[in-house]
């Protein structure tokens, strides 16, 4: 079985960039040269993407699929099958699920449970601590051999600072990084929202930009010390970015993601009381914003992630300090974050190398163009104008707040082990 | 001019025109409450609901007497009888009161935008007797009515609120509605209560609380909450009464027919002395009297006033 993709712009960065064909064979790459050097054989399936743009598949390093425990708001099969409709090939899902990932045997259902699906692959991160209760120290070691991208306590920080070096030395021990749910509880004192004048207004309860920064300061201090590979999730503030920057100055190995709402919207889009704008860390002010799309552009934030976290109605369509916090975000991603791209923020080679090639880096997986790798590959339709609309979604959640907006761009189709595992309709 | 407004949902939706029309019908149902006979048929056969979330005696009883007056059914459900304490959503509550055809529902509400999400589900009015720290406009018009009351206008007026800013929905409404006013709102506080923008709603913050009363034509002192010492906010009472309470030494910097006002209960003794509580110029007994006929005015427009005027 061999699939041809005639014409496509190729864009592996800093390997290709321009009009190519491929040819997938057995699930791998077999071939890519310049257009019309191959030869189909008979039971070749040709596919013209001409005018499309085919790209190493997309890699989201933060989802949270919600099962097991949560399967009413979305399950490993409905979150990867949106998960490929959004053109991710791949997704390293959150362990905060019911139980939670902190053990072998969770790691290897929801692997099992991912190979089922075909749709994208999982990745899971397992839990840093037994329960994510921040006291003691997961199995990071068994679930490792399991299957184990990644470990983070996402949804909650950690709180103590000696758990959380132990974790780094340990994990440095096993080569997986760490990703950081930053957050100072203390400081955000259950609020709901950014802190600020919108908040005032609203008189709904703030964050200040300082929860979140605190955190980032202190795991930077904590990655000089042990040398470990530290990763912030979800980066939000410009203080983060900052402090970031001057990090990776002085060659200390940390990554960061931000997500795209963060680069998108801010405190004073809210409309009043929709709960389909409230997330973990809250919409900032225009300045974060601004200073977001700057550490895009420089290089100081490595990869675009979702933070796709589904609720039920039943969780949002309540009094607002009163809703859960999140947003889905799979399947609108890729076309935010062209946005970007259409506003001349970053190039076309930059966005892939922010969702494809260093979010498999941090997974520690070689997701290159190159013949013998998985065929993982997504196809980028850079024309494709439409309103987001949450009723055509394959998640089984709707808490958007970009529903009706205008975007332009989509997944045309996305293939994971040479399977076509969605097209566009 | 009629007035069209569905909800009476914050101070911040309220036009120039529409706050004066409100506050000039008030001062003609103040007017009922002097009368032997304290009740007009105007709002008979109107249906209103008490819906209180959270406890308030004053406010809900100031709402009950108001809509007694005009004649209106009253009904009640408060916390412990409502189906909230079952799990029930608000929006399910908010359902359930709208199919027994109420035509307005009074909240309050301990979410801000609590008032705002139900009055979007349903199709009677909604006004809002205070939500989480937002908004509390019926009491702010009331103390617009009670300022203008007594000196005359509002335009002008320097007025001072002094007390926890970040937690007081009174405040946020008065600084928007008398802003809106013409007035001129100073306030102060140690900076753990000010709410940070805060300045965005048109209001000054001063350092010092002498600095803030100084020529002021009303003071306004906002209740402290004791709990919230264990939140950090202050270190004693003791200490912010004499930093921030007002006494007549503080008073004396203010113009010589100064106001005094404060939403209550009062704490005596920790931002309000009982010289100044009980003095000639405390208006603080006139804003629970201006607070009745401000509320019939309320229901008036809202249910029965000139949205109905040519059936009347
Ligand atoms: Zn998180
Ligand atoms: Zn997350």
């Amino acid at each position: 079985m061999q699939i041809l993709i005639k014409g496509a712009q190729v864009i592996d960065p800093g390997r290709i960039d321009g009009v190519k064909d491929i040819l997938i064979k057995d699930g791998k790459f077999a071939q890519i040269e310049e257009p019309d050097q191959i030869k189909p054989e008979s039971d070749t399936q040709v596919i013209d993407a001409e005018g499309l743009i085919a790209v190493p598949g997309l890699i989201d390093v933060h989802v949270h699929l919600r099962e097991p425990g949560h399967e009413y708001k979305e399950t490993i099969e409905s979150g990867l099958k949106a998960a490929a409709a959004g053109g991710f090939t791949a997704v390293c899902c959150m362990p905060n699920t019911k139980p939670v990932n902190d053990n072998a045997q969770v790691t290897s259902f929801i692997i099992e449970q991912g190979r089922k699906a075909c749709a994208a692959r999982v990745y899971p991160a397992g839990a840093i601590s037994v329960g994510s209760s921040g006291t003691a120290l997961a199995e990071i070691g068994d679930m490792k051999q399991a299957g184990i991208k990644a470990v983070t306590d996402d949804g909650l920080p950690v709180s103590s600072s000696q758990l959380m070096r132990r974790a780094m030395e340990y994990c440095k021990t096993m080569d997986i990084p760490i990703l950081v749910h930053a957050e100072d509880k203390d400081l955000a004192n259950n609020g709901s929202m950014n802190e600020g004048p919108k908040a005032t207004a609203l008189g709904l309860r703030g964050i200040p930009n300082a929860s979140e920064s605190v955190m980032v300061c202190r795991d930077i201090a904590m990655a000089e010390l042990t040398g470990a590979r530290v990763h912030f999730c979800h980066m939000s503030t410009a203080q983060s970015i900052d402090a970031i920057r001057q990090a990776k100055r002085k060659g200390i190995p940390v990554t960061c993601e931000t997500a795209p709402h963060y680069f998108t919207l801010t405190d004073e889009d809210i409309p009043p009381y929709d709960t389909n704008f409230k997330m973990n860390p809250p919409l900032r002010s225009e300045i974060d914003r601004q200073a977001i799309i700057e550490g895009l552009k420089d290089g100081t934030i490595d990869m675009i992630a979702t933070d796709h976290a589904p609720h039920n109605i039943d969780e949002k369509d309540v009094e607002f300090d009163r809703a859960a916090f999140g947003i889905i975000g799979l399947e609108t991603a890729l076309p935010l974050a062209l946005e970007l791209v259409g506003r001349g923020h970053i190039t076309m080679e930059e966005l892939v190398e922010k969702m494809a090639k260093a979010p498999a880096e941090l997974m520690g997986i070689n997701n290159d163009l190159v013949s013998g790798n998985p065929a993982d590959l997504t196809l980028i339709d850079p024309d494709y104008e439409f309103i987001v609309d949450p009723d055509t979604f394959i998640s089984k959640s709707r808490n958007t707040p970009f529903a009706g907006r205008q975007v332009k761009g989509r997944a045309a189709m996305t293939f994971g082990n040479g399977i076509r595992v969605y097209e566009a309709k | 001019m009629r007035f069209t407004k569905k909800d009476i949902l914050d101070i911040q939706s309220l036009s120039k025109d529409e706050i004066s029309m409100i506050l000039d019908t008030a001062v003609g149902m103040k007017e009922i409450s002097e009368r032997p006979v304290k009740k007009v048929p105007t709002l008979r056969g109107k249906t209103i609901v008490m819906f209180f979330q959270e406890p308030s005696t004053r406010t809900k009883l100031s709402f009950e007497l108001a809509a007694k007056r005009l004649s209106a059914d009253t009904v009640s459900i408060s916390k412990s009888t409502s189906s909230i304490v079952k799990g029930e959503t608000l929006i399910d509550t908010a359902k359930n009161l709208e199919a027994m055809r109420p035509d307005v529902i009074v909240m309050r509400h301990s979410s801000s935008g609590a008032a705002y999400q139900v009055s979007k589900r349903v199709g009677c009015s909604v006004i809002n007797a205070g939500d989480g720290t937002h908004a509390h406009p019926s009491q702010a018009l009331l103390d617009m009515m009670s300022i203008r009351e007594a000196k005359g206008k509002l335009e002008g007026l320097k007025v001072s609120i002094i007390g926890d800013i970040s937690h007081s929905r009174v405040a946020r409404s008065d600084i928007i509605g008398l802003t809106r006013m013409g007035a001129r709102v100073s306030i102060c506080a140690p900076d753990t209560m000010i709410p940070v923008g805060i300045e965005n709603l048109g209001c000054r913050v001063e350092k010092t609380m002498e600095s803030c009363v100084t020529d002021a034509d009303v003071v306004m002192m906002l209740r402290i909450q004791k709990e919230r010492m264990g939140n950090l906010l202050f270190p004693t009472e003791r200490e912010y009464a004499g930093l921030y309470g007002l006494n007549n030494r503080r008073l004396g910097l203010a113009k010589d027919n100064v106001l005094v006002m404060h939403p209550g209960p009062m704490n005596r003794g920790v931002e309000i002395s009982s010289e100044v509580a009980d003095s000639g110029c405390s208006m603080i007994l006139d804003q629970v009297t201006n607070g009745v006929a401000l509320r019939m005015a309320l229901f008036y427009l809202v249910a029965g006033g000139s949205r109905h005027a040519d059936t009347d």
